[in-house]
């Protein structure tokens, strides 16, 4: 995983509440067996005036003009401002991954949904909850100015304002750790094998029945 | 001071509790994943780049569900069967990958094929007491066995492959209690979707969600799979309810439980999986089953769910800004005016079946209503897919699939089908369906298609009458 210490970006305003992960990225393109390619079926219904499907070639479709990430100020956007429930619904990762492949590095919402908030960390993408009325000021200012930009720096969990306002945000300390260092988080455990391995001999010896083999 | 009693939840966690961090994360030994086709190949993937291998093979239990074909001829050809090349692909990739890593696997083919969360409770796959993950949302499911489950991403799958453990922190506790009894007519499903009416889709956001009181007490096993089914669109990654007698019942006799002597040591230990009398949790909320009414969505998020004899919204009466946006928003997609009447929405198809109802209870309940009626002209299809094979096989031998094929539905082969539409089954366009699944997004059963939420009862009713009908009209 890359490293990620300091995003400074332009800000896209997605003005809806519970955007859902089948709007993230329609099931389609669920039929990838690879984690990447993702970005240009973003929000493909939102996005483009027809069907989207897994292998069509996305430059030539008709756009919907009215979606902000069609909107010229809102182009090479790091920065994705959104509502509540920010990433409800399925668990799939393809959605956080649909994010990373267009450019957003970092989220700000009031809220998230929890599998989703998850699926972000393992990918290299900030999400950071606001309180609601930081992010309807947010969404007022972004409207007011076109380019508006925000530095999210991380190792100090702070959020700095073209007008020189600071917003501080809460991280949880094991993520952030894992963020700033690019850490893959399966090596980490697995440096715990051997306690894993003492959890679970006594485990097996308590509960057999779990152990069943399945065939 | 005394300590105050634990949670069902609580004891899950304590019992599967491998380490505890400074920083207030936990690992977690997992029981149990269960793996399909869509969101599994990143994580085989991520083990062969970094040469990685299973740590408990045994732990793994995979079927495909999402892409396969639900018709009886295209599931005779087996894999070629598979029309849409990137469906096959994923399909073909999950048997390559349980065979490289030596997981086991319900492949197409096998009678104990389904939906991954119908196999792992039918086969006993799943037990109380078990910590149970699957790259799947819908995993809540196997909470109904008092188990501590819930769906995880990719990087998580990959994650609980080489470790066997998750990294967690530790939810919050809620109890949702539904009191009293239900009226005839109204099922486990009419419940949930009337407790994601009131909570809303991020009710349970951070919650283990249990499910308690009379009605879930006197509630069939499968009718509480339904509810912990659900939870996930409470925004409760998991739900459950406790081990009672129902529980052992179910469990007892399955393929992968325990038998001999292990079963009365199981037994011993699982009954002792609820919350105590004096547990607390840090919410509460509670329902009146007599008060529960069927129910139908209207919008495009499962929190929009009216009683059967309710009207759709008037964004001009919502004084919340926010709100009313999102409710122009809904009727927009939904092809609904301001203030129409449920039951004058006219339907186009009508799907039964999923894993929030896709199992036995769910079929025959559905026969029962259409049992000497007919399809309704306007209605341009109704299926019924079967959750697994074993589901497909007790059906027939019940003759359910006559009585539905007599109604004028087809009577499917088992898996996902029009739940997510990701192989041939969806909506068209602007069609309405009455589903037995559990999210109406917008496109999720189809480009422009327009999902309601309803019960296996209540779409038979709708398939009968080409429109939505309070069931209990025809249960009389
Ligand atoms: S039936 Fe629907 S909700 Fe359940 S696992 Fe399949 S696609 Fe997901």
């Amino acid at each position: 995983m890359k490293k990620f210490t300091e995003v400074l970006g332009k800000v896209a305003p997605m003005d809806r509440v519970n955007v859902d992960t089948d709007m993230i990225i329609p099931k389609q393109f669920l039929k990838s067996i690879k984690r990447s390619g993702f970005g240009p079926n973003l929000f493909d219904e939102l996005r483009y005036l027809d069907m989207g499907e897994p292998d069509k070639d996305c430059s030539g479709r008709p756009l919907n003009e009215e979606f902000m990430l069609n909107k010229p100020r809102y182009q090479g956007s790091s920065i994705l401002l959104a509502k509540q429930n920010f990433g409800c619904g399925s668990s799939r990762e393809h959605a956080p991954w649909a994010l990373e492949d267009y450019g957003f590095q970092v989220l700000l919402a009031p809220s998230f949904a929890d599998i989703f908030f998850n699926n972000c960390f393992k990918n290299g993408i900030l999400p950071i909850v606001l309180e609601e009325n930081i992010i309807d000021e947010l969404f007022a200012e972004v409207e007011a100015e076109e380019g508006y930009q925000l530095t999210v720096d991380l190792q100090n969990q702070e959020i700095r304002k073209p007008d020189g306002g600071v917003i501080p945000f809460d991280v949880d300390a094991f993520r952030k750790h894992c963020l700033l260092n690019g850490l893959d988080d399966i090596g980490l455990t697995l440096q715990e094998a051997e306690t894993i391995k003492a959890f679970e001999a006594q485990w097996q010896q308590k509960s057999p029945w779990l152990f069943n083999t399945i065939q | 001071m005394v300590m105050a009693g634990k949670t069902l939840y609580d004891k899950l966690w304590e019992s599967h509790l491998v380490k505890e961090r400074d920083d207030g994360t936990a690992l977690i030994y997992i029981d149990r994943q269960l793996l399909h086709e869509v969101t599994s190949p990143q994580a085989f993937e991520g083990l062969r780049l970094t040469g990685r291998k299973p740590w408990r093979i045994n732990a793994n239990l995979a079927t495909p569900d999402h892409n396969v074909p639900t018709t009886k001829k295209e599931r005779e050809m087996g894999i070629e069967g598979i029309v849409d090349p990137v469906s096959k692909i994923q399909v073909v990739t999950l048997d390559e990958n349980c065979k490289e890593f030596g997981l086991a696997e319900f492949a197409m083919g096998d009678q104990r094929q389904g939906v991954v969360h119908v196999v792992g409770p039918e086969q006993g796959a799943t037990l109380p007491g078990m910590t149970v993950v699957c790259g799947d949302s819908h995993t809540s499911t196997h909470g109904a066995l008092g188990a501590l489950a819930h769906g995880i991403g990719t990087s998580e799958v990959e994650h609980v492959l080489v470790t066997q453990c998750l990294i967690q922190r530790k939810m919050k506790n809620m109890l949702i209690r539904v009191n009293g009894r239900l009226q005839k007519g109204v099922t486990a499903k009419d419940v949930v979707l009337a407790i994601i009416g009131r909570i809303g889709t991020a009710g349970g956001t951070g919650y283990a969600v249990e499910f308690g009181g009379q009605v879930i007490e006197e509630m069939s096993l499968e009718g509480r799979m339904t509810v912990c089914n659900m939870a996930i669109e409470a925004g409760a990654r998991a739900g459950m309810v406790a081990v009672d007698q129902t529980t052992i019942d179910y469990v007892k006799g399955r393929a992968f439980a325990p038998s001999g002597d292990h079963w009365e040591k199981a037994v011993a230990v699982w009954q002792t999986l609820h919350s105590d009398d004096d547990a607390v949790f840090d919410k509460v909320i509670e329902f009146q089953g007599e008060e529960i009414q069927p129910q139908v969505s209207w919008g495009t998020s499962p929190e929009m769910v009216l009683a059967i004899d309710d009207c759709v919204p008037d964004p001009a009466k919502e004084v919340d800004a926010t709100r009313r946006g999102s409710i122009e928003r809904a009727l927009e997609y939904m092809g609904l005016t301001a203030g129409q009447r449920i039951q004058d929405i006219q339907l186009d198809q009508v799907f039964i079946g999923s894993c929030t109802n896709g199992r036995i209870e769910d079929l025959r309940a559905a026969a029962d209503v259409v049992k000497g009626r007919k399809v309704a002209d306007t209605i341009k299809q109704a299926i019924v897919v079967p959750g697994s094979g074993l589901v497909k096989e007790q059906a027939e031998a019940e003759g359910l699939d006559k009585i539905f094929v007599e109604a004028g539905l087809q009577w499917r082969e088992p898996g996902c089908s029009m739940c997510l539409a990701m192989n041939a089954d969806k909506l068209g366009q602007g069609e309405h369906s009455a589903s037995t699944s559990n999210r109406n997004f917008e496109g999720r059963q189809g480009f422009g298609g327009r999902t309601h939420l309803v019960s296996p009862v209540m779409a038979a009713a709708a398939a009968v009458s080409g429109r939505f009908v309070d069931v209990r009209e025809l249960l009389a």
